[in-house]
């Protein structure tokens, strides 16, 4: 049984990665997660210098996923370089590392930074609906998305997975000027702005007020947004929004995903990961699967 | 720092202790055998929709039979979906998380404040040096009988019921109540007028944080507070409530 797959030239072992903001730079999962049996890690989403991020609450559940505003509290690039990197190096993993960033500038510096580090891909966060500046201000305008594309593609030495929006009227919109733009792989989605509202205390759960939809109920979006990208553009997908369980990942596959992430689970379950990875093995012997390729896109 | 576990445990006993507050007993596997008082648990949520662990402090253990205590509140479905359950259903969780109390020899003053009264109890039994115990109640009070074995008690309640009328800071006022570490759990009002007190008595006291928190293990950066000084591990002023805490020394965190 073959569960390689292969994003911009970086074969995976198997498509199974985590979501960027949901598993740290890999160290606290380590305790019940062998990060090695993964096929990526996608680290939490660093920029040029450090920052604090939003006041708590942060955090909200609702039903069937949860709402988050953490709002990119990361420890800056330096830190990340001399402390996260050396550690992930350790695991037979790939390691994918999430940028993010006020400014144009501030992305290409982290770019600029990690092109001569043991990374094998980037993935630039231009959709993330917590900041106040960056993040998904450069998600929502195709424009905007071809034109940061291009200025990260200038100083990248390695793959760039261009991170995308949800909250937008029509996806392949973005997904195709990511790709004009030269983007090598695209990540989908990122979280749907939501609101949750306190009903004893009068006021919002998240101090941000909004934070982003994740878990199983944001599920049927992604599939349908990755099915859509998927026919708009030729670049390979890593699809993500919900995913639970092996059946999850398997119709983001199916969808048109060559690989997939694991987010909000892994606070359900700090083994989702692996659990997710076995139960595909145990769908392709049941259906005798030589090649995990023949599931890619397999629905049209 | 001890080693995390991830398994099912057995409800071994639960019963209602007061209005809302419920006690539960578990087996677990390897979790409650090594315990430091203040530590907590994550405990999941067996209906699928609920995502986020419920984050509860271990008020107790029985190492030799590696069970564990939590008394915890009703405040929400996921906590309402435990007081359900009997013994022999199971529960996923986690642990032991978060760093606890530290322990020393030293004349200590225990504070806990409705139910962030639970900790102390875990604390109280491990402490070797004289004790004084004081928690505040709204009205109804539980672990009375528990607390009263361990060291010297002292009760407050807002109606006036049992004990001192008023909170935990005026049974400490009317008691005259002197210590040389306090250790406290409750309420955010409540712990800011402890680090007060401590501040102008000069006292080292720790204080045991909460915030909404999802992975529990510090890799979300959801639970976090504000510290005095630059974090080691966040380079900046956040402290993680679930892994560097939820126990701080009073003066290096802001709340």
């Amino acid at each position: 049984m073959n569960m390689k797959v292969c994003l911009a030239g970086i074969e995976l072992n198997n498509p199974v990665m985590t979501a960027s903001g949901t598993f740290g730079s890999g160290e606290e999962y380590s305790e019940f997660v062998d990060l090695s049996k993964l096929g990526a890690v996608v680290t939490k989403g660093v920029a040029n210098i450090p920052w604090s991020g939003n006041e708590t609450p942060r955090i909200a559940e609702t039903c069937g996923g949860m709402i988050n505003a953490i709002g990119l509290q990361n420890p800056g690039i330096d830190v990340f370089i001399k402390r996260d990197l050396p550690f992930l190096k350790k695991y037979d993993t790939k390691i994918i590392v999430n940028v993010c960033g006020k400014t144009t500038q501030d992305y290409c510096e982290v770019v600029e930074r990690l092109a001569n580090e043991p990374v094998d891909m980037l993935e630039i966060n231009i959709s993330c609906p917590n900041v106040k500046e960056g993040g998904i201000a450069f998600g929502q305008n195709p424009c905007s998305v071809e034109a940061i594309t291009k200025e990260v593609k200038k100083y990248a030495k390695q793959p760039i997975i261009m991170k995308l929006s949800p909250n937008v009227t029509d996806i392949t919109e973005t997904a195709k000027a990511a790709e004009a733009g030269g983007a090598d792989v695209l990540s989908l989605i990122n979280t749907l702005t939501g609101m949750k509202i306190d009903i004893h205390r009068r006021s919002f759960a998240l101090a941000n007020k909004t934070g982003g939809l994740s878990g199983p109920a944001v599920k049927p979006v992604a599939v349908r947004m990755v099915y859509q990208v998927a026919q708009a553009v030729k670049l390979p997908i890593i699809g993500m929004g919900g995913i639970v369980s092996a059946e999850d990942a398997i119709e983001f596959i199916l969808a048109g995903a060559s690989a997939v992430s694991v987010g909000t689970a892994n606070f359900t379950n700090p083994t989702a990961t692996l659990d997710v990875i076995e139960g595909i093995k145990a769908y392709m012997n049941r259906y005798q699967v030589a090649n995990i390729q023949e599931l890619i896109g397999a629905v049209k | 720092m001890s080693d995390k576990f991830h398994e099912e445990s057995i409800i071994i006993k639960q019963e209602q202790i007061a209005n809302g507050i419920y006690s539960m007993w578990l087996k677990t596997e390897q979790i409650a055998s090594d315990v430091r008082p203040g530590q907590f648990i994550s405990i999941y949520c067996n209906e699928g929709s609920r995502m986020l662990p419920r984050p509860i402090s271990i008020c107790e253990t029985d190492k030799e039979n590696n069970a564990l205590r939590v008394v915890y509140r009703v405040a929400g479905k996921g906590t309402e979906e435990f007081s359900k359950y009997k013994s022999g259903n199971t529960l996923r969780i986690m642990g032991p998380l978060g760093n606890g109390f530290p322990i020393s020899k030293k004349k200590a003053l225990l504070i806990g404040g409705g139910i962030g009264i639970p900790p102390m109890l875990e604390l109280a039994k491990e402490l070797d040096c004289e004790k004084q115990i004081v928690a505040g109640y709204k009205d109804e009070i539980f672990l009375q009988e528990e607390l009263k074995l361990n060291g010297k008690f002292y009760v407050a309640t807002e109606d006036g019921s049992v004990g001192t009328r008023g909170n935990v800071m005026d049974a400490i006022k009317a008691n005259g109540i002197k210590a040389e570490v306090i250790y406290a759990c409750g309420p955010t009002p409540m712990l800011r007028a402890v680090k007060a007190f401590a501040i102008e008595n000069e006292i080292e006291a720790w204080v045991s944080l909460e915030e909404k928190m999802a992975c529990g293990i510090g890799a979300c950066l959801a639970c976090v507070c504000k510290s005095k000084d630059k974090d080691e591990h966040t380079n900046v002023k956040n402290k993680r409530i679930c892994k560097d805490g939820p126990v701080f020394l009073a003066g290096e965190v802001e709340f």
